[in-house]
């Protein structure tokens, strides 16, 4: 199962495994993960499961889509690497993946 | 003081659902939501993106389903509660007193909390500094446009709103449109008149870049924002107005003394009923083992929330479970005309 790994706003790690197909908001979620809110559950319309994406990482992300990248004007202190988690799904090329929560969601 | 047998607390899809619930068996509601218009999540968040699964509705959109549900509980005539938050509940007897942030008081042995994951508020500036000078020269959103001539006016946003009042205020004023990157997102004739204005020397365009700092310590008399890459502007600014959408906060609901469990309130899946007798919760807001965040979810658990709330509203009576096909009581309810 693809490693996850989350880091706080103060840099503390926790690396769970997440079954791929699950989306990386989900997979934090289900693991009780701080910093993620998740308000509307996926539809991608609230932008509370906002992170940040480590830079080696961004490039191996499926692409960014206009309505995601709409919906991260919202988000809290948005930036290049800024992504929705519910819009990132975990397939084993991701193992490995880190991304950061910021300081708050809203 | 408005006596009534539910107090329904939101008017999204599964709000105006209950009205339905309680219109044909007979009870009377009063609806309370604290956006201006009916609809909740559907309308604020995606009026015009399809859904695709309401039962025998192949595709609508959220507008299109929020008309539906208005137009079903038309022959109920509920009481509608608009641009008001619900504050305070308190328990008298076998009452249940509900005061709103306008003033407002309802009574009803039951209310039925379908508030989603909480009441719509907008999103501020990140900026701690914001705060002391929101309502006097920062808004979230416009009430007096007169308060706007011959000012500048600084407007963050990149969506319709940020847009649209650029255009409208730089009629009289000067306006400097900021954005986090240089694409916005508006209707094709608003980007093309947006562009118009800029040509015209009406709005200046400054992306991408943020909020940094604000200029004055009692009075702002302008602002700095920050390019991507690190270099700094000062902005000579009266006013910001700041269009960064809407978050849903729970609010008040925290404080009613229900079981709270992430943001949801528990409740027992016989009649939706939470740890308060005759305070019932439904929709997104509600959680119980194999919860589903699904519209149809919320209707289902309207209709049996309905059901338990006629046991308090009419204690002398009994319930008769009836179907709409073939009910006289039901047909008289709807209006229909024979």
């Amino acid at each position: 199962m693809p490693k996850i790994t989350y880091i706080s706003h103060n840099k503390e790690k926790i690396t769970v495994e997440v079954p791929t197909g699950l989306s990386v908001m989900e997979g934090a979620l289900q693991n009780n993960i701080k910093g993620i809110d998740a308000d509307c559950g996926g539809s991608m319309a609230c932008a509370t499961c906002h992170v940040y994406v480590s830079e080696n990482w961004v490039d191996k992300i499926e692409k960014i889509q206009d309505a995601e990248q709409d919906m991260l004007d919202m988000a809290y202190e948005p930036k290049k690497n800024s992504r929705l988690s519910c819009q990132i799904i975990i397939s084993n090329d991701l193992d490995g993946l880190e991304v950061t929560t910021p300081l708050k969601q809203t | 003081m408005i006596k009534t047998d539910a107090i329904i607390i939101g008017a999204g899809p599964t709000g105006l659902f209950a009205v339905h619930q309680l219109g044909i068996i007979g009870l009377k509601c009063e609806i309370i939501d604290n956006l201006n218009r009916s609809g909740g999540q559907c309308i604020e968040l995606y009026p015009d993106k399809p859904i695709y699964d309401i039962p025998a509705i192949p595709e609508c959109t959220g507008e299109e389903l929020t008309n539906g549900l208005l137009k079903q509980i038309e022959p109920f005539k509920a009481g509608f509660h608009l641009g008001q938050r619900v504050e305070e509940i308190k328990q008298e007897n076998n009452f249940w007193i509900v005061k709103t942030n306008k003033g407002n008081f309802f009574s009803a042995p039951n209310i039925i909390i379908a508030g989603g994951v909480g009441s719509f508020e907008p999103r501020k500036l990140t900026l701690k500094e914001a705060e002391k000078f929101e309502g006097n020269q920062i808004f979230y959103s416009v009430t007096n446009k007169d308060l706007f001539q011959n000012k500048k006016i600084s407007i963050f946003g990149g969506g319709d709103s940020a847009l649209d009042w650029a255009l409208e205020l730089s009629k009289s004023n000067e306006i400097t449109l900021i954005h986090r990157r240089t694409e916005f997102r508006g209707a094709a004739h608003t980007l093309s008149e947006i562009k118009q204005k800029e040509k015209e020397g009406k709005i200046l365009i400054k992306t991408p870049c943020n909020l940094k700092s604000i200029v004055g310590d009692k009075t702002m008399s302008g602002i700095e924002v920050e390019y991507e890459g690190g270099k700094l502007e000062k902005i000579k600014t009266d006013y910001i107005l700041s269009f960064f959408g809407l978050i849903m906060k729970l609010g008040p609901i925290s404080e009613w003394g229900l079981n709270i469990d992430k943001k949801t309130i528990p409740v027992d899946t016989e009649n939706f009923q939470t740890n308060k007798a005759g305070i019932f919760a439904v929709g997104d807001i509600c959680t119980y083992p194999g919860k589903l965040k699904l519209i149809l979810s919320g209707f289902h658990e309207a209709a049996l929330a309905a059901r338990a709330c006629f046991k308090r509203a009419k204690p002398n009576e009994t319930y008769r479970f009836e179907f709409t096909t073939a009910s006289k009581s039901i047909h008289d309810r709807l209006g229909l005309k024979k």
